[in-house]
């Protein structure tokens, strides 16, 4: 296979563009890219300050590689998650998030869950409810509510994460599956902003996990390759195999699966978009908003444990 | 011969065949992997030649 570009022999192959390029021309293609789906959907400006928040795998390595060569204000926040799983997971991957900054002499942000609340998230799974059956569910409310406090306690406009668009494309079959109309509506490459909450945006949303997996390679990122001891048997990865088998057998299948729904909740297929504002509550204790008065579903977990609950 | 390795998995195929064919062989979706060989990414229609050893990365990750 040759390069589109230059003809020169290809590094990556995209069925679903019909097109291949060779290294040098896939590593300008991305962040043309990139910029491309900044505009588009209206994420950020040059002048705003944007926190990455960055796990130490591929796709977030990557995105704060390419906005920082797409020269935007771009600073890393790392989760000291305590996972170590037999791998030492969550060392590791901080390891690699903070190798990453050094090298290009970026500021990454890091916060420790343990030593903000107590415990680390497999010690909360053990002792809450919501991470009886696994710790992912613990997880991502710790995680929203940490990037959240950080980018406003730092003045961030803008946070930015890595979700490609596997991710995305996983999430909606998942949701589409039961007709999770609130999620539904609210999924998009942008959640904007609200009184208390950061703007959220996905600027690798339309680029598949192949494509970043490529670009981290090929950037020569060192990013951790091991998987998150928790997430076997996570419906979002059975949820991923299942689509890769119809992309193989129907090149394009996950893209246009994704843009079609963008498209489709835009002309109104969910009902009206959800405002957000209208539907939350100030958190008593941490001040972050929350659909039901009174304390938010993190800070419920935090005054459990100190009541010895 | 020619070895392919993914993760803690090897797999041998014959040389002469194209790595889409390999891969069909062992039951890997091109979808779900980048090759290696000596460091350089290839593509699915590279003909894979006698000692080769191409290193399969996983891009699947998220739970």
């Amino acid at each position: 296979m040759k390069c589109k570009k230059c003809g020169q022999k290809a590094a990556v192959n995209m069925p679903q563009h019909h097109l291949g390029l060779c290294r040098e021309h896939f590593l300008e293609w991305v962040p043309e890219q990139t910029e491309r789906f900044i505009k588009k959907y209206a994420m950020f400006t040059h002048q705003e300050r944007v926190l990455v928040a960055v796990s130490g795998g591929k796709d977030s390595l990557s995105l704060w590689d390419i906005l920082c060569r797409l020269g935007y204000q771009a600073d890393g926040l790392y989760i000291a998650l305590g996972i170590d799983g037999g791998v030492r997971y969550s060392a590791e991957s901080q390891r690699l998030a903070e190798k990453f900054a050094a090298e290009r002499g970026l500021t990454l942000h890091v916060v420790d869950v343990q030593a903000e609340t107590g415990k680390t998230i497999p010690q909360w799974a053990e002792t809450t409810l919501r991470g009886q059956q696994k710790p992912c569910a613990v997880c991502g409310m710790v995680k929203r509510h940490e990037m959240n406090r950080i980018a406003r306690d730092l003045g961030y406009e803008v946070l930015a994460t890595g979700h490609n668009l596997d991710d995305e494309a996983a999430v909606l079959f998942g949701n589409t599956l039961h007709w999770a109309l609130d999620y539904l509506r609210r999924q998009g490459p942008v959640l904007r902003e609200t009184s208390g909450l950061a703007r959220k945006v996905k600027p690798l949303c339309r680029f598949y996990e192949r494509e970043m997996t490529a670009y981290a390679l090929l950037r020569g990122i060192e990013y951790i390759y091991e998987e998150c001891p928790y997430a076997v048997g996570a419906s979002s990865i059975r949820y991923k195999e299942l689509l890769n088998q119809l992309e193989h057998d129907q090149p394009g299948a996950k893209l246009t699966f994704y843009l079609q729904f963008l498209e489709a909740r835009q002309q109104g297929l969910f009902g009206a978009e959800a405002q957000p504002e209208a539907a939350l509550h100030p958190c008593p204790r941490c001040g972050q908003p929350t659909s039901a008065p009174g304390l938010c579903s993190y800070c419920r977990m935090v005054t459990r444990a100190e009541d010895g609950e | 011969m020619v070895k392919l390795i993914l993760r803690q998995q090897e797999f041998e195929v014959r040389p002469g065949m194209a790595l889409v064919d390999a891969l069909k062989k062992v039951n890997i979706l091109p979808e779900t992997i980048i090759a290696t060989r000596n460091g350089e990414v290839i593509t699915e229609d590279e003909i894979l030649q006698d000692g080769d050893v191409v290193k399969l990365v996983a891009v699947i990750s998220g739970g």
